[in-house]
């Protein structure tokens, strides 16, 4: 089953195409990495998955729903979880209250909320840290804490955006660990500049490429593709 | 003790404590400071959506002066009982807040200031300009015979106290419990920051048009009961000062604090009483300490109390 598509999805910046007539399909449980290089437009087309900017033209749909005249909450309700590639968190909040704001919009009652944020910060390791403000965590911590914030909402699909960038070598292998738990039963779509992490935890792998689909496929035949390798792997471990 | 055991004990303290100062202050004081609980509510509802939603109003006298209208000129005449009068007047201010949120809450930042200062000009060349029935600048004055309320005379000072200690109780515990309502926390999310609680799907559009209704309410309210117990309804109540002197009682006692409100209330009045005895240059020494306060305590007084000392503080 298909969870998300795009046909034709389109956005341009007075005049620069950020991204181009994309069409993409996503299955239901899968893993999938979109990569490419800076500036390609990944940032701009998740963004326009949940709503976050509009679209030039084109359309989005969501588990069968044409979503894009929907607003960003209402796309979130449906089961969207997104996490900012510029952390963006509460930070003179409480690092649990942080995660309970994610919390609360499905779950009522004090007492599942908390259990669902104890459990949301376990799974990231930051359970030892729940009261403290979240502006006072270390860089990599709040974006562990912005994972812990989509993965609370037991969305559908989990929209992660470069949620590596920053993170120790240990915290990244962790990281991988948590994103392979979660294959089945959460689809995701994680922007990776990290070839290691990609290959570890993708089913699949989209390229980004100057606002267009580049090539599509598993991550051994992405890697392989010699067009991928032009554009974007130059360096394997970039 | 948790933070909520606390914070229930803080706050009933001083409503106690306001409860019993009835018995032992002179007459002056007494008299002080059941306006100050009356303005006080008042400044519970602005902070309401300036220190917990994060929106600045320049307009909030309409609000006050809504709730004052509603109810002086619903017994004036529509005969209403003092009652009827009150939920008239906090009727007439949820429908404006209402309104004017609806329209205003499509601007941000410094436009949203304007368009509340213009709406409340507006309502305040509305009042005068219907002279006929408002009386203008001039006022009117509800007769001690419309102010007595379910047998009780609230012209006199005892039952004036208690009526405003009622009111500033029940403003007080409403903010306090919608603070810790996860609609509260909303509110608090939205001010920290927005694009993160939009994007946690929330609709910050009717999460906003609730605070301006939550808080235009309560200034309503606190509106009507000032011109019932004080018995005089005058447009000096929708003008640019009365719109200016809750965001310096808020800002003066904390912006985003529960206790704040009064604090900042109680510390101005008392300011401007204390100053003007000793000088007719009363508004200097009120404006050197409002800028000390906004130097040295730039969280106001109960802000700076909570990030030094209790951080549980609400
Ligand atoms: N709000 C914006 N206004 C103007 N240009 C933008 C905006 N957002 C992104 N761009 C441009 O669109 C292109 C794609 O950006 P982005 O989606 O952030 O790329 P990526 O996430 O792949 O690095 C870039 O050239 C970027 O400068
Ligand atoms: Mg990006």
């Amino acid at each position: 089953m298909t969870l998300l598509s795009t046909r034709g999805l389109s956005r341009q910046f007075a005049g620069l195409h950020a991204v181009q007539d994309v069409d993409f399909d996503l299955p239901a449980g899968q893993i999938r990495a979109l990569i490419g290089p800076n500036g390609a437009g990944k940032t701009t087309f998740v963004s326009m998955l949940c709503g976050r900017i509009a679209p030039s033209a084109g359309e989005v749909i969501f588990d069968g729903q044409n979503v894009t005249g929907l607003p960003a909450h209402k796309r979130i309700s449906l089961g969207m979880a997104y996490t900012f590639q510029v952390t963006s968190i509460f930070a003179n909040l409480d690092v649990a209250e942080n995660v309970a704001l994610a919390a609360r919009r499905h779950l009522r009652g004090a007492a599942r909320v908390r259990g669902a944020v104890d459990r949301a910060l376990e799974q990231v390791g930051l359970a030892d840290r729940r009261d403290q403000p979240a502006g006072d965590l270390a860089y990599g911590h709040q974006r562990l804490l912005e994972i812990a914030m989509g993965l609370v909402q037991a969305p559908r699909l989990l929209i992660l955006d470069e949620p590596t960038q920053g993170l120790s070598e240990g915290e990244i292998e962790d990281f991988v660990d948590l994103i392979k738990g979660l294959s089945g039963e959460t689809t995701i779509l994680l922007i990776e500049h990290n070839m290691r992490v990609v290959m570890a935890s993708a089913d699949h792998v989209s390229v980004l490429n100057f606002g267009e689909i580049l090539a599509e496929g598993t991550p051994d035949e992405i890697r392989a593709n010699p067009q991928v390798q032009a554009a974007y792997l130059g360096s394997p471990d970039a | 003790m948790t933070a909520v055991r606390k914070s229930l004990l803080l706050h009933g303290g001083l409503l106690i404590v306001l409860f019993g100062l009835q018995f032992v202050l002179p007459a002056y004081h007494h008299g002080n400071l059941a306006r100050i609980m009356v303005l006080a509510s008042y400044a519970i509802g602005y902070n309401v959506l300036f220190g917990y939603t994060g929106l600045l109003s320049l307009g909030h006298a309409m609000f006050f002066a809504a709730g004052m209208y509603g109810m002086g000129l619903g017994i004036r005449f529509l005969e209403m009982s003092p009652a009827l009068a009150l939920l008239a007047g906090l009727a007439a201010g949820l429908i404006l807040a209402l309104v004017v949120g609806y329209l205003a809450l499509r601007t941000v930042g410094v436009a949203f200031m304007i368009v509340t200062l213009m709406f409340a000009q507006a309502l305040f060349l509305t009042i005068l300009y219907f002279g006929k029935w408002t009386r203008g600048d001039e006022g009117f004055v509800i007769q001690q015979p419309e102010r007595v309320l379910w047998g009780i005379d609230l012209s006199d000072p005892v039952n004036r106290y208690f009526a405003a200690l009622l009111l500033f109780a029940v403003c007080l515990l409403v903010s306090l419990w919608l603070i810790q309502r996860p609609v509260g926390r909303v509110l608090i999310a939205i001010r920290e920051n927005q694009e993160r609680a939009r994007m946690l799907g929330y609709d910050i559009f009717a999460h906003k048009l609730a605070a301006v209704m939550i808080s235009g309410g309560i200034s309503a309210l606190a509106g009507a009961v000032y011109g019932l117990l004080f018995g005089y309804v005058g447009a000096t109540f929708a003008s640019v000062q009365y719109s200016i002197f809750p965001l310096l009682w808020v800002l003066l006692g904390g912006a985003g604090t529960v206790l704040g409100p009064f604090v900042g209330t109680l510390f101005m009045f008392y300011l401007i009483d204390l100053s003007s005895a000793l000088t007719t240059a009363h508004m200097l020494i009120a404006g050197v300490v409002l800028v000390a306060v906004t130097l040295f305590a730039q969280q106001g007084i109960v802000g700076e109390l909570r990030r030094r000392f209790w951080r549980w503080l609400p």
